[in-house]
C-alpha cells in the first residue's frame, strides 16, 4: 500500500508535466486543427534555455533559489513562445488553407530543423544540473521501514502547475484574447466577419502553448535535473496521447489525460516492467482511439461535408 | 496561359525600401532572441559531471547578420518575381521541353539502370550506392501504394522494413531457410502486420492516422531494443547468410558461382547480383502498383485519397479499401526489409527509427503522391543528396528538415509531379456549393 502511495504521488507530478505539454496540443488542434509536431521539440527548447539560464544565474553569484527560479522560469516561457510564435509563422501559417497532408508534414520538417539544432548548437550528451531543491517531508513511515516522501521538488512541480493552470484558465474564460480563440475554434470565417484577428488569435495560441511547454521543460530539468536533444520526441508522442485521451480539443480534458499517462506510466514501470513503458504509453493511445476516439471530454466530431 | 504582365513602379520601389530595412531589422531582431542563450552560450559536462558554459557571440552575430541579409534579398527576390510565384521563373518552352522529356525519361532512365552494373563495374561505392538508391525506390513505391494511392498518412512504415529484416534474420540465422524461402516469408509476415495495424486505425482519419502509425513504428522498435531473447536487443542480429543465386553461393568455394561457370572469381559478382536483385524487387513493386492502379481496388484506393466521405456514400467498402492499401506497402516493405537484412548481413533496431520512416515519407512526398517516376526520381535526389552532403554529417537531418518545410510552403503537392486519378472526369463539372452543402454544423 505504501509503495503504491509513493507512487501515486511521483505519477502524478510526471502527469503535470505531460499535462502542460497536452496543452500546447489540445489548443492548437482545437484552433487550427492540426497535430503539432513539433511541440515536444518546443518542449526540449524550453527544457535547454532554463538549463542556460540557471548557468549564468548562479555563475553570476545568485543564491536565492526562489529568484533564481523565477528568473529562469519568465526567461524561458519568453524565449520558448517567441519559437512558437516564429515556427507558427514561418512553417505553418503559410499552409493554412493547403491540402491536409501539407501542414503536418511542414511540422515534421520543423521537429527535424529543431531536434537537430540543438544538438549541433548544444551537442549530443546530456546535460545535467546539480539539484537545486533539495530535501522534502517523509509523510508516512511504515513498520518496515518504508517511507512515503514527498520531495519539495515535487511540491514545486505540482504548486507550479496548479498555478498556471489557473492563469492559463482565467485567460481563455474571462479575457477577450481568450474569446476570439474560442470564436476561431467554432468558426474562422465567422470570427473573422465579426472583427476577429483570426491570424493573431492563431499566433497567440502557439505562444502560450509554448510558453507553457517551456515550464513543462523547467520542470522536467528540476525534477530529471538532465535535458537533452532527443526528450521532445517521446515526450511530445506522450504527451499527444493525453491530449487525445482527455479529448483533443478540451482543455481539462489534457490536464485529465496527462495525470492519467503519468499515473499509467509510473505504475507500469513500478508493478511490470520498466523497458515496456513507452511500449504501454503508446498501447494506450491505439487502446483510446479505438474504443474512445473522442476521448474522456471530448465532444463527438462532426464530420463536415 | 499568357503570363501576366507584373507591374513595379518606381515610386513602389523606392518607397519599398524603409519598410524593407525595417521588416529586416525586426527579423534580425527576432533572430537574436531567439538564438542568443542556444546559440550565443554553449554547454558542456564536464569530466566530474559539473557543466561548464563558453560563450559564442561570434557564432551569434554572424547567424543575426545572416538573417538581417537573408531577409532584405528574400523581400528583393519576392518584389521582382513577385507575388505569382515561382512559375514565372520557367518559361513556357522548357514546360514543354520538360514534358516532352518526361515522356522519354521512365525508359531512359530504366535502361540506364540496367546498364549501371556494366558500366561502373570496377566502381564499388558507385555500385553500393545505387543499391542503397534503389532500396528507397523500393521502400518509396511500397509506401506509395498506402501515402501515395490510398491517401493515409503512414508514419510507421519503416516498421514493416523492420519486420522484414527480422523475419528474414531470425528464419535464415535460426532455422538455416535460404533467402528465396525467406523472402516471400517476410513479405507475408510485414503483411500480417500491415493488417493488425490496419484494424485498429479504420476508424481514423488524418492526423490521428498518422500518429497511430507513428506509435506503432516505436512500439515494434522498443519491443525488438527489449525482447532480447529473440532479437538480441541493441546488439541486433549478426551474422545473416548472404543470398545465393537460387542455390549457388556467390563465393570463393568450388561450389560457388563463379568456379561453376569457369570465370575468376571476384566480390563484385556479389555486388552485382544484390544490385540486380533489388532493382528486380523494385521494378515488382512498381509494375504491382501500376497493375492493381487499374484494378477496382486500385481505384477504390485512389477515391479513398480524394475524398472519404463521397467514397462510403458510392457504397466502397473502405475497410477493406484501407486494409489492402496497407497489407500491399507493408509487404514491398517487408521485401525491402529482407534485402536490406541480406545485403548489410548484420541488422539492429538503430537501422529502423522514426527518421528512416520519415525520410521515406518525404521521398513519396517529394515525389509527388502517386507518381512512379516522381518517386524514384526523388530517392535518387534525396539518398544522392545525402551523400553529398556526407561530409556535413551533423547538417544533414537539418538541411533534410528545412527541405521538407519549404517544399511543403512551395509545392505542398510535391515537386516531381502530382498523379491525378487513373479515371477521371475529362470535364470538371462545376456544381454550385448551395446545391452540396448542407446546414452548417
Amino acid at each position: 500500500m505504501d509503495y503504491f502511495a509513493q507512487q501515486l504521488i511521483n505519477g502524478l507530478v510526471l502527469g503535470s508535466i505531460y499535462g502542460l505539454i497536452a496543452i500546447g496540443y489540445t489548443m492548437v488542434y482545437g484552433i487550427v486543427g492540426m497535430i503539432n509536431f513539433a511541440h515536444g521539440d518546443v518542449f526540449m527548447i524550453g527544457g535547454f534555455i532554463a538549463l542556460i539560464t540557471f548557468l549564468i544565474l548562479i555563475s553570476l553569484g545568485l543564491t536565492a533559489i526562489p529568484v533564481i527560479l523565477l528568473v529562469v522560469l519568465l526567461v524561458s516561457m519568453a524565449i520558448t513562445a517567441l519559437y512558437g510564435w516564429t515556427i507558427e509563422r514561418i512553417a505553418y501559417r503559410p499552409l493554412r488553407h493547403s491540402f491536409r497532408l501539407a501542414p503536418m508534414l511542414s511540422a515534421i520538417g520543423m521537429s527535424f530543423v529543431l531536434t537537430n539544432y540543438s544538438q549541433i548548437a548544444q551537442g549530443a550528451r546530456v546535460k545535467p544540473i546539480p539539484p537545486l531543491i533539495t530535501g522534502g517531508y517523509t509523510l508516512h513511515e511504515s513498520a518496515d521501514g518504508f517511507v512515503i516522501r514527498l520531495s519539495n521538488v515535487q511540491i514545486v512541480v505540482v504548486i507550479t502547475t496548479i498555478v498556471l493552470l489557473a492563469i492559463f484558465t482565467w485567460l481563455v474564460s474571462r479575457t477577450r484574447l481568450g474569446r476570439d480563440m474560442r470564436a476561431c475554434e467554432q468558426d474562422q470565417t465567422m470570427a473573422a466577419l465579426l472583427g476577429v484577428d483570426v491570424d493573431r488569435t492563431i499566433s497567440m495560441t502557439f505562444v502560450i502553448g509554448a510558453a507553457l511547454a517551456a515550464v513543462a521543460g523547467l520542470m522536467y530539468l528540476l525534477y530529471y535535473g538532465l535535458v537533452d536533444f532527443f526528450m521532445g520526441f517521446v515526450a511530445g508522442i506522450k504527451a499527444f496521447t493525453a491530449a487525445v485521451l482527455g479529448g483533443i480539443g478540451s482543455l481539462p480534458g489534457a490536464m485529465l489525460g496527462g495525470l492519467a499517462i503519468g499515473l499509467i506510466e509510473t505504475m507500469w514501470s513500478a508493478y511490470f516492467s520498466v523497458e515496456y513503458k513507452d511500449v504501454a504509453a503508446f498501447s494506450i493511445l491505439i487502446v483510446v482511439l479505438i474504443f474512445m476516439p473522442t476521448g474522456l471530454l471530448g465532444r463527438p466530431e462532426v464530420e463536415k461535408v | 496561359m499568357t503570363p501576366i504582365p507584373h507591374k513595379t513602379t518606381n515610386a513602389s520601389r523606392t518607397a519599398g525600401i524603409p519598410a524593407l530595412l525595417k521588416t529586416a531589422f525586426v527579423n534580425a531582431l527576432i533572430a537574436l532572441v531567439l538564438f542568443s542563450l542556444m546559440i550565443g552560450i554553449r554547454t558542456e559536462a564536464g569530466s566530474d559531471g559539473q557543466l561548464t558554459y563558453w560563450t559564442r557571440f561570434g557564432d551569434l552575430a554572424s547567424i543575426v547578420a545572416a538573417v538581417f541579409g537573408g531577409s532584405i534579398v528574400i523581400d528583393l527576390l519576392r518584389q521582382w518575381i513577385g507575388p505569382t510565384g515561382a512559375e514565372k521563373l520557367v518559361p513556357p518552352a522548357v514546360h514543354s521541353g520538360l514534358s516532352f522529356i518526361g515522356r522519354y525519361l521512365a525508359p531512359a532512365l530504366l535502361i540506364f539502370t540496367l546498364l549501371v552494373p556494366v558500366i561502373f563495374y570496377n566502381q564499388r561505392y558507385i555500385l553500393d550506392l545505387a543499391i542503397l538508391v534503389l532500396t528507397y525506390v523500393m521502400l518509396g513505391w511500397g509506401l506509395n501504394v498506402v501515402v501515395g494511392l490510398a491517401g493515409l498518412l503512414d508514419l510507421g512504415y519503416v516498421a514493416f522494413y523492420a519486420v522484414g529484416a527480422y523475419s528474414y534474420a531470425l528464419l535464415a540465422t535460426n532455422f538455416g531457410w535460404s533467402f528465396w524461402v525467406c523472402l516471400p516469408l517476410a513479405g507475408i509476415l510485414a503483411a500480417f502486420w500491415g493488417v493488425l495495424l490496419g484494424f485498429p486505425v479504420l476508424r481514423l482519419r488524418g492526423d490521428y492516422l498518422a500518429i497511430v502509425t507513428l506509435a506503432f513504428g516505436e512500439i515494434i522498435r522498443l519491443v525488438i531494443i527489449n525482447w532480447q531473447d529473440l532479437t538480441g536487443g541493441p546488439n541486433g542480429v549478426s551474422g545473416i547468410p548472404r543470398p545465393s543465386f537460387f542455390g549457388i553461393p556467390l563465393d570463393n568455394s568450388d561450389d560457388g558461382l563463379a568456379a561453376k561457370l569457369g570465370i575468376e572469381y571476384s566480390p563484385t559478382h556479389r555486388i552485382v547480383f544484390l544490385f540486380y536483385l533489388i532493382l528486380a524487387l523494385a521494378l515488382l513493386t512498381n509494375w504491382v502498383t501500376i497493375r492493381l492502379r487499374r484494378l477496382p481496388i486500385g481505384r477504390a484506393w485512389e477515391a479513398l485519397r480524394e475524398d472519404e466521405v463521397a467514397c462510403r456514400a458510392l457504397g466502397i467498402n473502405t475497410t477493406t479499401t484501407k486494409l489492402t492499401a496497407f497489407a500491399t506497402g507493408a509487404m514491398f516493405g517487408g521485401f525491402a526489409g529482407a534485402f536490406f537484412a541480406t545485403r548489410q548481413g548484420f541488422i539492429s533496431p538503430e537501422s529502423f527509427t522514426f527518421q528512416e520512416s520519415a525520410l521515406v515519407l518525404a521521398i513519396v512526398v517529394l515525389g509527388g503522391m502517386g507518381s512512379q517516376l516522381g518517386v524514384a526520381l526523388a530517392a535518387l535526389t534525396m539518398i544522392g543528396g545525402f551523400e553529398l552532403f556526407r561530409s556535413l554529417e551533423g547538417y544533414r537531418m537539418l538541411v533534410f528538415g528545412m527541405a521538407m518545410v519549404l517544399i511543403m510552403i512551395w509545392r505542398p503537392r510535391g515537386i516531381i509531379g502530382h498523379r491525378a486519378p487513373t479515371v477521371y472526369l475529362t470535364k470538371a463539372q462545376a456544381i454550385s456549393s448551395d446545391l452540396v452543402k448542407e446546414g452548417h454544423g
